[in-house]
């Protein structure tokens, strides 16, 4: 079809309707078949911001978007191709992202005078100019629903429920998908309730013949399959790995899991997910507060278990007096801080990358910890790994940032065989001549983890300054110096064990783009689309944000730009200067949205032009 | 390692105790330190874990496992140990603004929960260690350095607080009464769940003789009433006086025959019903003898037992987790 914007390397659909049209359940279902039949994915949900919203409104829209491709791909894809409208008020949430050219599939039944009303349209769209600009597909959902599964004893709204079965019917028919493992799943699901299975499979295959027979369509499209590393693979969601993470860094260290949280947008189904988990010998807790659930993650990896906590940035604010308390006294635990926009109550459901500088410096007195970021959905499972392996090295709590761009979206992950996996197996002290609580590690300087109830080794710990070694209460002036000084050497060690920040492209040049966290997709996709075009860019994304690498100021002074890349005012971008006295270019953002590919490539190229023009690109400006 | 018998000096750390000289805190140490033997709890078992305040340095003076956490917050760590190592003995030591005041929402759900752990709170109606500051247990117009004209709040009860937090064991007593403490602190060990003891501790710098006019030996039998389970509610010098409760209440009564006597509530502690105890905790000088001892004492399930319990049964149910089955659940594809 040449005058459609679908480009069969890579699709990019957003199913649209309202919370109650079954579309997360939908978009879920056709991910599966697309990344079963070879494709690489990438999906963001939005669920609204209203737990109930009236039906039929704009606040009650649920969106599903998928981006599926023939190649690697890293981000959900800036603007959608086909978007799948059960509703005018979906319509009219998601439309503007829809590019020109692209395909809209409605739900025609839908388009009634009430409806519209109550998307506040005040003419029906379908009769405007407004869609002209796209290749319009008016499909009479609910009337064929009803009539597929007539014969079968359901009421009527039980009936029309399946109509998001009979638009995934097309949906796999437009892009030549098999419609056997979606028959199959609703086998499976639906084992006790026949009927339902029976009403939903009818749905879904009159979905497929009507795209097949109607005529409607003229073309389907087949993306093929991308040419991704040879394994398993499963889709999962940022806070989905985090959980399994968590699973996977107790058994990997052997030791119990208590997790404590309070619920809080959008951290809260980490905690959800691994109260299912409880034969995996982990315990779950739902404090009474933020500061209650630090508080028993401290007391938790004071008894020898492996601990967590999750928040977002409201949370991490109330918890970073007891984080003081577990710098004090140097006890392994993680905090996972799945940020969103703020300040106060801000945007819960909304994505931002605010809570660096909170992280790093949101506590009073010098109190370092070392403090990471999940760079991909996928990564957030191996990032808690690495979390856990430097608390228990180090004796140290660690702040793991996430953000809700990285919870809710999904991407294909690799699965790790369990061997492959780091060992985090702790040693506990239970033996000592002349113990005492604060003797150090002469290499980590990490003092011992000692538990409770080992005989001979009884000592008092807490929030007041220690005397080095001994952990008696101090208040001596030089023993403090040296107290905050071994603290802040302990957390710069933790370099020793850090590769320098891998880059993407040669190591000098024009530009150099440095970011940390969920921007790592748009980010590198946008530098391989300039390196293509033969640009002197490459790129540096940052795991670890404390400890800084001493490495990336050497780097930088490779190439004549270095642009920083950030959901905030400039945090990173202070953090460099501050550290490394970077001279460095910001570009931000803080709409609550993350960086289409779009908007990076333009402002790479804006400072890829000012090298053409200010400098001589054999006169490096450092 | 463990020998089979401890005495008190085995339980006293080699830190020196730097409470004020004369501060009830001495006493109460004491006689924790003489309790703690008799328990049969090995030593290594045994955890102290406070909060901030002159109470909260108990645990540096115990020669257990100690932790000295922040303002308010030694239940919530406590509940983490707790949920941790479910075998430990674990012991709260809080003050009446560290557990009332900055601390009071970890307090209220730690004994909503029913943690099989102990609280001891000194209550001693002032701050001492910020230097006497009134407290959220000082009495309305209490003059102190930030209440120059007098309090104007009203103060808290901690033992009410208690009950109302669904407390399963909740009891008072005096710093100076070294027999009803240690039976206290026996008692509280005993009972399989979170047991709340408020102990009226004397603050001589800030707050001297707080707690006098029902502690003094000369008018303590008239001014307090010593609960026992099982026995009527007698006071006075010669137990001369009782306690009757009706629909409206309690009221006090002199005991001058067998017929008065019968006349006198017995006291019940394992009550089916918590309004008998929160009205006994309601007594107040002057006009009643303010209750001491075992308010109540009821069997609840604790919370670390049903959370194992959980684990227990999806254990049961889907056998031990196995990671890599974990890992590829849900939809798995190869390429
Ligand atoms: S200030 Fe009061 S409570 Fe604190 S140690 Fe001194 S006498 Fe005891």
């Amino acid at each position: 079809m040449s005058d459609t914007a679908i480009d069969e390397k890579n699709v990019n659909i957003r199913f649209a309707g309202d919370s109650g049209d079954g579309m997360q359940l939908m978009g879920s279902l056709f991910t599966d078949s697309t990344a079963i039949s070879g494709n690489d994915i990438f999906n963001l949900t939005d669920f609204p911001a209203e737990i109930r919203a009236p039906a039929g409104t704009i606040p009650g829209v649920s969106g599903y978007q998928l981006r599926f491709a023939d190649h690697k791909i890293q981000t959900p894809g800036d603007n959608t191709q086909v978007l799948v409208a059960m509703n005018p008020a979906a319509l009219k949430a998601n439309i503007q992202n829809l590019v020109s050219g692209g395909i809209l599939i409605y739900n025609s039944d839908s388009f009634t005078a009430r409806d519209l009303k109550k998307a506040k349209y005040l003419e029906n769209p379908l009769e405007t100019a407004e869609l002209l600009q796209y290749r319009l597909f008016g499909i009479p959902m609910t009337e064929l629903t009803l009539q597929a599964v007539k014969n079968l004893e359901l009421t009527q709204s039980a009936a029309k429920k399946c109509k998001n079965m009979l638009a995934l019917g097309i949906i796999i028919w437009l892009f030549s998908k098999p419609v056997k493992p979606i028959e199959k799943w609703i086998a499976d699901k639906f084992v006790k309730q026949p009927l339902s299975a029976e009403a939903n499979t009818l749905a879904l295959q009159a979905g497929y013949s009507y795209a097949e027979v109607s005529e409607l369509f003229t073309e389907q499209y087949t993306v093929a399959h991308a040419n991704l590393t040879h394994g398993h693979y499963r889709k999962v969601t940022g806070n989905q790995a985090l959980a399994l993470g968590c699973v996977a860094a107790a058994q990997l260290a052997n030791l119990p899991l208590l997790f404590s949280g309070y619920p809080i947008t959008p951290a809260s189904t980490v905690l959800h997910d691994l109260s299912q988990y409880k034969n995996y010998n982990v315990k779950t807790f739902q404090a009474e507060d933020e500061i209650s659930a630090m508080c028993a993650t401290i007391g938790a990896a004071y008894g020898g278990s492996l601990a967590a906590t999750i928040t977002s940035g409201p949370g991490l604010d109330l918890k970073s007096e007891a984080l003081g308390l577990a710098i004090m006294t140097e006890l392994p635990m993680v905090i996972i801080v799945v940020q969103r926009a703020g300040p106060a109550t801000g945007m819960p459901t909304k994505n931002e990358q605010t809570d660096l500088l909170a992280a790093l410096y949101g506590r009073h007195g010098e109190s370092p910890l070392p403090v990471l970021a999940a760079n991909k959905p996928h990564d957030c499972f191996y990032s808690v790994l690495e979390a856990f392996r430097v608390a228990i090295k180090y004796m140290t709590p660690v702040i793991l940032l996430s953000d809700g761009y990285l919870a809710t979206g999904a991407d294909a992950w690799h699965l790790p065989e369990i061997k492959d996996l780091p060992d985090l197996a702790p040693i506990f002290l239970t033996k000592a001549e002349d113990f005492t609580p604060y003797q150090r590690d002469p290499i980590s300087l990490a003092r011992p983890w000692v538990k409770p109830g080992t005989p001979g080794l009884e000592h008092r710990i807490g929030g007041i300054e220690k005397e080095n070694g001994s952990g008696n209460i101090s208040y001596d002036p030089d023993n403090h110096q040296q107290m905050v000084d071994l603290r802040k050497n302990k957390i710069d060690g933790v370099l020793a064990d850090l590769p320098l920040p891998e880059i993407l492209g040669k190591d000098q040049g024009d530009v150099l783009v440095i970011s940390w966290g969920s921007t790592l997709g748009a980010v590198a996709t946008a530098v391989e689309q300039l390196q293509t075009e033969g640009a002197a860019i490459s790129a540096m994304h940052l795991q670890y944000l404390y400890p800084l690498h001493n490495g990336i100021k050497f780097i930088a002074k490779s190439f004549k730009y270095i642009l920083i890349p950030e959901l905030n005012t400039g945090q990173l971008w202070k953090l460099l200067r501050m550290e490394f006295l970077l001279d460095a270019v910001p570009y931000n953002k803080v709409t609550g949205q993350p960086f289409t590919v779009t908007e990076l490539v333009a402002a790479m190229r804006e400072l890829l032009a000012e090298c053409e023009k200010t400098y001589d690109k054999h006169q490096p400006l450092r | 390692m463990t020998k089979t018998k401890l005495t008190r000096q085995d339980f006293t750390s080699d830190q020196e105790v730097r409470w004020c000289p004369g501060c009830g805190d001495y006493a109460i140490l004491a006689n924790m330190q003489r309790v703690m033997p008799e328990l049969g709890i090995p030593k290594e078992n045994i955890v102290f874990v406070s909060g901030i305040g002159c109470a909260s340095r108990f645990p540096y003076y115990m020669d257990t496992y100690g932790f000295h956490t922040i303002h308010g917050r030694a239940p919530a760590v406590a509940t983490g140990l707790k949920l941790s190592r479910p075998e430990l003995s674990v012991w709260i030591v809080t003050g009446d603004g560290d557990g009332l005041s900055i601390g009071a929402n970890h307090l209220i759900h730690l004994l909503r929960r029913n943690l099989d752990v102990n609280v001891l709170l000194f209550n001693n109606r002032i701050y001492g260690l910020t230097k006497g500051q009134y407290s959220p247990t000082s009495e309305v117009g209490k003059i102190t350095k930030s209440t120059p004209n007098g309090s104007i709040d009203r103060p808290i009860d901690a033992v009410s607080l208690a009950l109302a937090s669904q407390a399963t064991f909740v009891a008072r007593c005096f710093d100076v009464d070294a027999a009803g403490l240690q039976s206290l602190i026996k008692a509280a060990n005993q009972h399989n769940g979170t047991s709340f003891i408020e102990i009226y501790q004397n603050c001589n710098v800030f707050n001297d003789k707080a707690f006098a006019h029902i502690s003094d030996r000369d008018v303590r039998a008239d001014k307090t009433v010593w609960l026992e389970a099982g026995k009527p509610l007698l006071f006075g010098n010669n137990n001369d006086k009782g306690l009757v409760r009706d629909a409206n209440g309690f009221s006090v009564i002199d005991v001058k025959s067998a017929a008065d006597l019968q006349k006198v509530y017995v006291h019940e502690p394992r009550h089916g019903d918590s309004s008998y105890a929160f009205q006994l905790s309601q007594l107040s000088y002057p006009d009643f003898p303010v209750p001491m001892g075992i308010l109540r004492q009821v069997e609840q399930p604790t919370y670390e037992n049903c959370l194992q319990e959980q684990v227990d049964a999806s254990i049961k149910k889907n056998g031990q987790g196995d990671l890599q089955t974990l890992l590829n659940s849900g939809t798995v594809w190869e390429m």
